[in-house]
């Protein structure tokens, strides 16, 4: 091994590199002999070079006030063709059985009545919103935009850790990792054929239009913000410039009769979708929380009368619950008949006695994660918590069982990421991110590849010390599925046909010179 | 003016312009070539070559040799180190014309391109296109704030605009032979800078009629032919404002006239259609403008030759 691999332990989880004999896998071959001819001094040159150019565009999330750069790991993580397509597959068909089910829950129930989901589980979530029953999405899409986060088990198979059908973030990252890697490291790719990802906004902006209200044929798109004070406000910035559209914040849009407009120089303008980054809490003062000052008030009769579309839906959060979580096997074959194509990491539910009397038997080989928290937050590791912080927990399980699930330690995976001047290995996850237009859902080929950074620690999240990687998905052998071959326009010119005009200077600097040695 | 300093003038206006399209022009097929896993490296590269005027070299070609070629060839001035060093050498032989900011701008700009250059060795050409744009930008800036508006300040106007209506449209040929999806229509927007200036004028995806139109007639995008063609008539008209009373004896102007009243009456739905015969008669334009302006201002004198006494 070269300098930058020098003292690289293998752990109990699977390498996204390595073997467990310590070789490469085929497909990160060329990038590991890459990185075996690379000096630490030349990757540390880099990696300055990277953290400057985010700051100077301003790539950074604020984490409790202060502004961040988003650390970008240099080595790139690899996903050949073959397993995207399973990743590609099961993201698909998760979101299609989860938009199922939002359209069941807030309609028939039917699912409940079958018993595939007891009634008090989805009346209990904190995110089942009632408001929402009623609001009829024009192309039956509610969720436009979701990211599941996945990881790789010790066998190397993707598990799907969470699903995010809310407002998931971190687009804005995949893009800009893309084009700073590009830029930083060009040499890298020449080895790989990588898919790109620069397609989103346009994909993105697609979708929205199809979701305008019934007999808006140009509707006009907006993407609503909390501020500039949000931490994911550069997210919100990058996607409204990138699809063209106004970035707008609470005041300045209006409702009146059941109409969104927003405030401009030439007057009030209707909006017809609103792409909103802002909770289902603060979104409309008039149902949720009264205090909120970021938000629209009226926009939610607005949506139930069929007059804006809020994009993703109001109430998806009773399908990202992570009790609704260990159904959404159950609830793949109930409305699609099919088996799951990604596998859930193995969980209790705390709210059957026998489960919670032998989780909380085990509290200290488990993971203990809240269902509505996001972000790592509240998370409890059994084998790395205290025995006063594990009995805190069993206390606070006893008072609500129905706000805990228990998980496996799962081993996530490990890829080389540069500490210090060596490479060592650091867990990760995968966020794949869908886009669904109402006819098709199109998952980006890549994704946030997040690291935890700190040693041994298996919470990636920006908010807990995490960095992230560029995500490579590996071309296959055939061109593009997507987009038909274009013919040309143009017959190809002959060569020099309009030569540059070359300008006086040439001739008239040898007169010179000749005069010069006169 | 002095003929042989409104020359000089005008082309450090063209070079300079030329630098800065050029290096968009290559900063956008390098990274199309890493971001697009289905380009074929060879073709994409022969066609950029190709609509630069360069003659193509034997043998397969690469990003790295289309780079050497178009960025660093200090022989020639369809370069940008060879158009940038001709700057300067221009403004060399015109320093008094100059504000002393714009001549040491230029001046400064190519001392450092070795430097630049071998950064690029190092870690890519990605870092060297960003310098070239950014100092062209700073050129620009002092031009408009630093120059009265007098005929100095025209004939580099003149000369900008002329060589921008040029590139943009060699830009708009490169773009129109290559087959592929929307990729490379967003990669031609992207190397006149006018991907989101497109977005916020269209809002909605990126549809090639739709660029052809923004590049060719918008008449608000600075880059677009249409206001560079209407930005080198103000040049010509306020170079020389006692034009007649019937007519215009002016044949540059004459001809960017023609050119841009041409463009102001078309259908846009015709544009893609026709973009052929377009784009050649903007180029062939752009020549004759060029020789009708050095005809008229620049007066060459055949070299002196002086003879012994018989």
């Amino acid at each position: 091994m070269g300098d930058l691999f020098d003292g690289y332990a293998l752990g109990a989880a699977w390498d996204e590199v390595f073997g467990r004999d310590g070789q490469p896998h085929p497909e990160c071959g060329p990038l590991h002999a890459a990185l075996q001819e690379m000096s630490a001094e030349e990757l540390t040159s880099r990696s300055t070079a990277l953290t400057r150019a985010f700051r100077d565009q301003g790539v950074t999330f604020s984490l409790s006030g202060e502004e961040r750069t988003f650390p970008l790991d240099l080595v790139p993580r690899v996903v050949t063709h073959e397993q995207w397509v399973d990743v590609e597959k099961g993201v698909q068909q998760r979101v299609k059985a989860l938009e199922a089910f939002l359209a069941d829950v807030y309609g028939e129930q039917q699912a409940v009545k079958e018993g595939i989901v007891p009634r008090r589980v989805v009346v209990s979530s904190s995110a089942h919103c009632t408001p929402a029953h009623g609001v009829e999405p024009p192309n039956g899409v509610r969720v436009h935009v979701s990211g599941v986060d996945l990881i790789r088990d010790e066998e190397g198979r993707f598990r799907v850790l969470e699903d995010n059908l809310r407002t998931p973030s971190g687009i804005s990252y995949v893009v800009e990792n893309r084009r700073a890697m590009a830029r930083v490291f060009p040499e890298l790719f020449a080895t790989h054929r990588v898919r790109p990802v620069a397609d989103y906004p346009s994909r993105l902006l697609n979708a929205l239009r199809a979701a305008a209200p019934h007999g808006i044929t140009d509707p006009t798109v907006v993407v609503l913000t909390p501020g500039v004070f949000n931490s994911a406000y550069f997210e919100h910035s990058l996607l409204a410039r990138l699809m063209g559209v106004e970035l707008v914040e609470g005041r300045d849009l209006l409702c009146r009769d059941g109409v969104i407009w927003m405030r401009t120089t030439a007057g009030e303008q209707r909006v017809d979708v609103v792409y909103r980054r802002i909770d289902d809490d603060f979104l409309d003062p008039l149902h949720f929380r009264p205090d909120s000052m970021v938000g629209c008030p009226g926009i939610l009769n607005a949506a139930r009368a069929g007059n804006v579309t809020i994009a993703n839906a109001v109430g998806n959060g009773v399908a990202d619950d992570k009790l609704i979580y260990t159904y959404v096997p159950d609830l793949i074959r109930y409305y699609l008949g099919e088996e799951p194509v990604l596998l859930n990491v193995e969980t209790h539910r705390l709210d059957d006695l026998d489960q919670r009397a032998w989780v909380l038997d085990h509290l200290d080989e488990l993971v203990l994660k809240p269902v509505d928290g996001s972000g790592g937050k509240g998370l409890v590791i059994g084998p790395q918590a205290s025995d006063e912080d594990l009995h805190e927990l069993s206390l606070a399980i006893l008072r609500d069982p129905r706000a805990w699930i228990a998980q496996r330690v799962v081993q996530i995976s490990t890829s080389p990421t540069s500490v210090g001047d060596r490479l060592a290995p650091r867990h990760v996850d995968l966020r794949p991110f869908a886009v669904n237009d109402g006819e098709h859902i199109w998952v980006v080929p890549g994704g946030l590849t997040r690291v935890a950074l700190p040693e041994g620690s298996l919470v990636v999240n920006s908010s807990q010390g995490g960095g992230s990687k560029d995500t490579w998905v590996l071309a296959g052998e055939e061109g593009p599925a997507e987009g038909d071959p274009e013919e040309p326009v143009l017959r190809p010119a002959a060569p020099g046909e309009h030569k540059l005009d070359r300008g006086p200077w040439q001739d008239q600097q040898q007169q010179q010179q000749q005069e010069l040695s006169c | 003016m002095l003929s042989r300093v409104a020359e000089s003038l005008y082309w450090i206006g063209r070079y300079v312009e030329r630098a800065e399209d050029t290096s968009r022009l290559l900063d956008v097929h390098v990274h199309t070539l890493i971001e697009d896993p289905w380009v074929d490296e060879h073709i994409a590269s022969r066609d950029v070559l190709s609509v630069m005027g360069v003659p193509l070299p034997d043998g397969r070609l690469d990003a790295r040799r289309t780079t050497d070629r178009l960025a660093f060839d200090r022989e020639d001035t369809s370069s940008i180190v060879g158009a940038l060093s001709a700057a300067r050498e221009n403004a060399r032989g015109v320093r008094e014309a100059l504000s002393s900011e714009l001549w040491e701008a230029l001046n400064a700009t190519y001392h450092a391109l070795p430097a630049q250059q071998a950064a690029a060795e190092r870690h890519g050409p990605g870092g060297f296109f960003r310098y070239v744009r950014e100092r062209a930008a700073f050129i620009g800036g002092l031009l408009d704030g630093t120059m009265p508006r007098d005929d100095g300040w025209r004939f580099l106007v003149l000369g900008r605009s002329l060589e921008r209506v040029d590139m943009t449209a060699r830009l708009l040929w490169a773009r129109g032979q290559q087959r592929g999806a929307s990729s490379g229509w967003i990669g031609l927007l992207k190397s006149c800078s006018a991907h989101e200036a497109y977005l916020r004028t269209y809002r909605t995806a990126v549809e090639p009629e739709k660029v052809v139109e923004f590049l060719v007639l918008d008449r608000l995008f600075p880059r677009s032919v249409y206001a560079a063609l209407a930005q080198a008539e103000t040049c010509l008209m306020e170079l020389d404002p006692t034009a007649g009373r019937v007519g215009v004896d002016d044949m540059a102007r004459r001809l960017l006239g023609r050119a841009r009243t041409d463009l102001e009456f078309r259908v846009s739905s015709d544009l893609l259609r026709e973009l052929p015969f377009l784009l050649d008669m903007l180029q062939t334009t752009c020549a004759e403008v060029g020789s009708a302006v050095a005809g008229r201002y620049f007066h060459h004198t055949a070299a002196l030759a002086w003879t012994a006494e018989r």
